[in-house]
């Protein structure tokens, strides 16, 4: 695999191709990254590495600290501490470097509607001194890669959202970046456009030298990407590939409906020695081999308990990770951290 | 793996057409070799240029699109020259010595064009802050001076073009089709428009809600028009008038332009000393070129000013 990704760009002298397998290896370093704004500690120090060529994915929920660190990946916030490398270039000594071998797609559109698709590929070709003789060439690729190439001549006013991203995220690839940074891609989007979305950025993994370094607050996307680590706070939790992280939990989650859920979580650390939790308004927790649980469960649930409405069992999923190391579910902390997030987007807004 | 043919096209193919390819990469592969460790010429010339000329032609374009705005900001130089000009001139023909009001007022009235359009460009800013597309340009490795300059120049040139619409009008209102007079009229009134809209992009860079920045630039252009003697001759002022007149920017570009209509019109000397009297600075008659220079050098004073700011800016 990394031998094929050193395939030598034909426009580029013979010393690039030698370079390339160093810059693969580690596609973003990070050490000590923090940022503070006034009072809030929106990261505080993270350390982490994103290999060349891997879809990375940054989860946690809103206000956890992702949008920050990708600002800083971008060169577009200045680290309070620490540093970071991308692409083999400093964020802080080495923005331009950094900037040009970087593709950025927000949450918030950047296209300018006024201007057709082809224009605003064009206008980013031009700030970002793509070739003359290869611009064309390329915007067909990258636009026929989101299915946009038919429509290139229309203006960007009358796109849906979701061809909006998609446009945002052609142009991101533009002038062929090497790593491609996606902050929430698939936000707002009706699920059907998500997953065609999803579908995109597995394509170009395949067909591009790049690496994709995206945050996302879905559990369900994050088990696209090969390595994903959990941020909560401000803080990396941890950090592994979605199959290993799950495999750490190993116990499949029960949900169980109650009239009474603290009785039943008392009931439950009384009789079977398991700690329960409420979560989404069930009463929750986790157990080996969980269908094997539930006939045991009914047998010995003694009459005087609250009885039980309804029982669900899930194999372990990213949101059991998620709380098995946070305590709480991803929807949970979403609410808690609103408060949070909101004294950030003030001090940002300064 | 025949999807890999499309590699070529990445992996920095931006940097490789022109000159080296990433360094630091190169420095690792090769274990500390310091030949391979080349600096990439980050900023060329011409990358800054390319820069400055797409941020231009995007104003262009935007504006071509903007059919309405084109026309509506005509309205206001129609009003001024034929209604108010002609409906005054049957009050003011005693003080005018024979000259049509609409001949006296329209260098004023076409600097009027000139701003409002201008003020327009720059207000573009501030939507393209709002609507996110000054974030792709703030995040391209460009300098953030080349995007100022762009925008600068596009501004100036959508005005500049306002301004030759009003030009042609020139005839309706008695003042000859010379062609150094035009010439002088349409260097004059780019140097305008490039300084209303340097100064429009200094606000720009802080204000960044529309309602607050059309506010402020309401509030500047109107005294702005309204002291620099677009309607009025500046000699025999009260004196409170006469110094906020020579305070205001607006009169060194009306000025300039009225004395080359004035040079060409066949009027008698009464009249020129009427209402041609020109700017004096503490008695001294300045001259023309004096006077563009001031509207230049402010010009490029708030274009620096601009720059530093979004410079600054994260």
């Amino acid at each position: 695999m990394s031998e094929l990704a050193i395939t030598t760009p034909p426009t580029a002298t013979p010393a690039s191709s030698a370079a390339a397998p160093g810059a693969c290896a580690v596609a973003v370093s990070v050490k000590g990254l923090a940022k503070r704004y006034g009072e809030v500690e929106a990261v505080r120090g993270i350390d982490f590495e994103v290999r060349g060529g891997e879809i990375f994915g940054f989860l946690g929920p809103n206000g956890a600290g992702k949008s920050t660190t990708i600002n800083m990946l971008c060169t577009l916030v200045r680290p309070t501490d620490g540093s970071a490398l991308v692409a083999g270039h400093d964020v802080v000594s080495e923005r331009d470097d950094v900037r040009r071998n970087i593709g950025l797609v927000f949450q918030d559109t950047t296209l300018d509607g006024y201007l057709s698709a082809e224009q605003n590929l064009r206008l980013h070709a031009e700030l970002y001194g793509v070739p003359r003789e290869l611009v064309g060439e390329r915007m067909r690729q990258v636009m026929e890669m989101v299915g946009l190439w038919e429509r290139r001549a229309s203006l960007v006013n009358t796109f849906s959202g979701g061809m909006k991203r998609r446009l945002e995220i052609a142009r991101g690839l533009l002038h062929s970046p090497r790593v491609l940074f996606l902050d929430e891609p698939t936000v707002g989007l009706d699920p059907q456009t998500r997953s065609s979305i999803w579908r995109y950025i597995r394509e170009l993994k395949a067909r591009e030298d790049i690496t994709i370094f995206l945050t996302t607050h879905y559990m369900d996307e994050a088990e696209y990407c090969d390595r994903i680590a959990i941020m909560d706070q401000g803080r990396i939790i941890v950090l592994d590939t979605p199959e290993a992280l799950k495999a750490k939990v190993g116990k499949d989650r029960v949900q169980i409906e109650t009239d009474d859920d603290q009785a039943a979580i008392a009931a439950l650390r009384k009789r079977f020695g398991i700690d329960a939790t409420v979560a989404e308004g069930m009463v929750t927790f986790g157990v080996l081999e969980g269908e094997h649980f539930v006939p045991r469960l009914f047998d010995e649930w003694d009459p005087a308990h609250p009885p039980i409405r309804s029982v669900s069992v899930a194999r372990p999923s990213l949101d059991d990770v998620f709380m098995s190391y946070t305590g709480t579910t991803i929807r949970d902390a979403e609410s808690t951290s609103t408060d949070r997030m909101r004294n950030v987007a003030r001090m940002m807004a300064r | 793996m025949a999807a890999r043919t499309t590699a070529p096209a990445a992996g920095g193919s931006v940097d490789g057409a022109h000159v080296t390819p990433p360094a630091p990469g190169a420095s690792q592969a090769g274990g500390g070799h310091e030949i391979a460790r080349v600096r990439v010429p980050t900023r060329s010339a011409r990358g800054e240029l390319r820069a400055i000329k797409v941020v231009w032609k995007r104003e262009l374009i935007r504006f071509s699109r903007d059919r309405l705005r084109i026309l509506t900001s005509l309205m206001q130089p129609f009003l001024f020259l034929f209604v108010l000009g002609t409906g005054l001139s049957r009050l003011a023909s005693a003080g005018t010595h024979g000259v049509n009001l609409r001949t006296f007022v329209y260098p004023g009235v076409l600097c009027m064009a000139v701003m409002f359009t201008a003020m327009f460009s720059a207000a573009s800013l501030v939507w393209d802050r709002e609507f996110g597309f000054l974030r792709e340009m703030m995040v391209a490795p460009v300098r953030r001076s080349s995007l100022v300059l762009g925008k600068c120049f596009g501004g100036a040139t959508v005005a500049g073009f306002q301004g030759v619409i009003v030009l042609c009008l020139a005839g309706l209102v008695g003042v000859p089709y010379a062609l150094g007079l035009m010439a002088a009229i349409f260097a004059l009134q780019l140097l305008l428009a490039f300084a209303i809209t340097a100064f429009g992009v200094m606000v720009a860079a802080r204000i960044t809600q529309m309602q607050s920045f059309m506010a402020l630039m309401q509030m500047a252009i109107m005294p702005m028009f309204f002291l620099s003697g677009a309607l009025f001759p500046v000699s025999g002022l009260p004196q409170w008038l006469a110094i906020l007149n020579r305070l205001d920017p607006l009169t060194y570009a009306v000025d300039p332009m009225r004395r080359a209509v004035f040079a060409h019109l066949h009027i008698s000397a009464a009249a020129r000393r009427a209402l041609d009297p020109g700017v004096t600075w503490f008695g001294w008659h300045v001259p023309s070129l004096v006077e563009a220079a001031v509207v230049g050098v402010l010009g490029l004073a708030m274009l620096a000013i601009a720059i530093v700011q979004f410079s600054r800016a994260e």
